[in-house]
């Protein structure tokens, strides 16, 4: 595609957005406006970390995208399809493998290192969204670290279900100043948050973009009383046996029977390499193609 | 033995070539042509140039057809085209006075210099079906008077003269870009006026309906509705001057509204505004009341609550690429996010069960 950039963006588009970044990498946690552009895709869809993969990737990048931990659901598929047609980079499964990783609702099982970049796909970056709907008035609480309305709303949970009822995009707070929003991730991969590779994070609708450097302190947040808690389904992968990794439930029969199997499907499918099966006994095989 | 489906890039392919067979239709019918498009579905056409904010009938008639006529899909492959496009520079402000009007019509003065010219007008027809159009069409052919080269002036400035309209202040010379800079609360007028001229048709004409029905009731007089093609000209830095470089086809919608006054202060009627590419005059009506709408707190107007006088809520919601990705986006896979719900509501459940047996027992 000659008619277009390497990358899809403009230099000029680039360079804003990267300005945006290096402010948020300043300013962990903290929204910093960006002039999102139409993309080729629906706002929703990733238009904000396709924008930051954009914005930060150069031609010897190998990109990853995931979408719930997969890397073969239809929208990873596109956007995937999208940088090897626009920036012509070498693209990967493998986690380990991938300078660049686009992800969306999840986290890599596998540890990233320093010489990696995760990029999430935010639909709602405002942590405090659906307790105020204003973007003036939770600007104007950020600014003043006014989160009290948030620990209402946990404290609340607890009084009606005795726990905190968020399973997913479960806030925290960074470096003891802002409360972010990690995306809608389960709330298995919070720990996960704290990491050596650095983190963007882009919602294009929205027009925001924010980051986490290296190595940030983020803490999720909760109560002395009722400490976070990382979960998930106990049973272990039906495919590959982990009984550590995130896990998706599927209906398998007419009559409602279940399967669990690992939500990262290159973990999965590296550790059956190995010889590691699960309950359903499936062999690792190479995919026919 | 279930095994996880490997076939996105497939189906994928699959679906996208099923949906340019089902976009052809028909082999034995003959394809429409842009020119077709263009010449005969021109207000179609006009919704995707004013809401893709790109003044092009050939490439919105293109859209048109690559979207089989769903009008958000065709304003949204000409957004996707106009954000790559290179600025050049802004043009001068476009005079509306010296508008070729193809049709002008006041709702406050019965003549006026210019006299009230009704054009291609949809009004007074009888909403019946011509069942001739579907067996053959036929070329009519209409009375031609001579040209009408007079400047129309606008209506309000005769009310301006008087000192009856409430007088604009003048803008900033640059107006804020807002395809280039995030949109920050809060706005200004020219900003407001931006977003309402790209946004979605049915939202705005809700939103002005809305203050119409009393939320926000500002009644408005249409001073004014012109519609015709007005050149834009230029300012090239190697010329000097500025030249005209085309000219665009617009709907112009100028509304008196109640007024404003005090003790101290003379009453004034109040204004509002709107401008639209194309043919477009229930979108150019209705941004003029929301406009007027969202001025309350420069007029001095109390904020009755009112969703037409919330900028917050209508900036963020008239734009309908924006709206379409989100909402359509919930039927992309959430596995992952769905899963971590039934984890927690099996486990307060569970806990809220085994709580309510525990209380049975000890009664």
């Amino acid at each position: 595609m000659s008619d277009y950039n390497f990358a899809y963006l403009d230099e000029q588009t680039k360079r804003m957005i990267r300005r945006a970044i290096l402010k948020g990498l300043a300013i962990p946690g903290y929204q910093v406006p960006f002039a999102s552009r139409e993309m080729p895709m629906p706002y929703g869809w990733g238009t904000g970390g396709v924008q930051v993969s954009a914005a930060i990737m150069t031609p010897q990048d190998v990109f990853k995208v995931i979408d719930q931990g997969a890397d073969d659901t239809t929208n990873a598929v596109s956007i995937r399809r999208f940088f090897e047609r626009t920036a012509g980079v070498s693209t990967t499964e493998t986690t380990t493998e991938a300078t660049v990783i686009q992800t969306r609702h999840r986290i890599p099982e596998q540890a990233l290192t320093e010489d990696q970049i995760l990029v999430y796909q935010v639909p709602i970056p405002e942590p405090l969204r659906f307790l105020e709907p204003s973007e003036v008035e939770t600007r104007k609480m950020h600014a003043l670290e006014d989160y009290g309305l948030m620990h209402v709303k946990l404290y609340e949970d607890i009084s009606a279900h005795g726990a905190i009822a968020t399973a997913y995009a479960y806030p925290v707070k960074v470096e003891d100043r802002y409360v972010m929003d990690p995306s809608p991730i389960p709330k298995f991969d919070n720990p996960k948050l704290s990491m050596p590779a650095i983190q963007l994070f882009g919602a294009g609708r929205e027009q925001r973009i924010y980051a986490l450097p290296p190595y940030t302190q983020v803490v999720s947040l909760d109560f002395e009383d009722y400490p976070f808690e990382a979960t998930k389904a106990n049973h272990s992968c039906g495919l590959c046996g982990s009984t550590d990794s995130y896990l998706d439930e599927l209906i398998v029969d007419d009559a409602g029977g279940r399967m669990f199997m690992c939500s990262d499907t290159d973990f999965c499918s590296a550790r059956r390499a190995k010889g590691h099966t699960g309950t359903s006994g499936a062999p690792f095989q190479e995919e026919a193609v | 033995m279930y095994v996880a489906v490997k076939g996105g890039e497939k189906a994928i392919d699959a679906a996208h070539s099923w949906l340019a067979e089902e976009r052809r239709g028909p082999l034995d019918v003959a394809e429409l042509s842009i020119e077709q498009i263009k010449g005969q579905l021109k207000l179609a056409v006009n919704r995707v140039i004013a809401e893709g904010s790109l003044y092009d009938p050939d490439l919105a008639a293109l859209a048109i057809k690559q979207a089989r006529g769903d009008m958000i899909e065709a304003i949204f492959l000409i957004r996707a085209y106009r954000t790559t496009l290179p600025r050049f520079g802004g043009s001068e402000p476009l005079n509306t006075e010296d508008m070729a009007c193809d049709r002008r019509v006041s709702a406050t003065f019965k003549d006026a210099p210019g006299g009230q010219v009704l054009g291609p007008t949809f009004d007074y027809t009888h909403r019946l079906l011509d069942f001739k159009l579907a067996a053959e069409g036929e070329a009519t052919h209409t009375p031609q008077s001579e040209g009408d080269a007079n400047t129309k002036p606008h209506i309000m400035s005769f009310l301006d003269r008087e000192g009856l309209i409430q007088p604009e202040p003048g803008g900033a010379e640059c107006p804020p870009d807002l395809t280039r800079e995030p949109l920050e609360l809060p706005t200004n007028r020219p900003l407001r006026l931006q977003s309402l001229t790209r946004a979605d048709e049915g939202f705005i004409l809700g939103m002005a309906y809305s203050t119409q029905r009393g939320y926000a009731r500002n009644h408005a007089f249409v001073a004014e509705l012109r519609i015709g093609s007005c050149p834009v000209e230029m300012d090239i830095p190697e010329l000097g001057f500025s030249i005209e470089i085309g000219e665009v086809e617009l709907t112009e919608c100028e509304t008196v509204n109640q007024f404003q006054g005090s003790k101290t202060e003379p009453p004034q009627f109040t204004r509002g505004y709107g401008l639209v590419f194309g043919m477009s005059e229930r979108k150019a009506i209705s941004m003029a009341l929301v406009d007027r709408a969202l001025r309350w707190e420069e007029l001095g107007e109390d904020n009755v609550g009112a969703p037409a006088q919330n900028e917050e809520f209508v900036l963020y919601h008239a734009d309908n690429i924006q709206a379409t990705g989100f909402l359509e986006h919930i039927k992309l896979p959430h596995y992952v996010d769905f899963q971590s719900e039934l984890e927690l509501i099996r486990k307060l459940r569970r806990e809220a069960t085994s709580c309510h047996r525990q209380q049975e027992a000890a009664e």
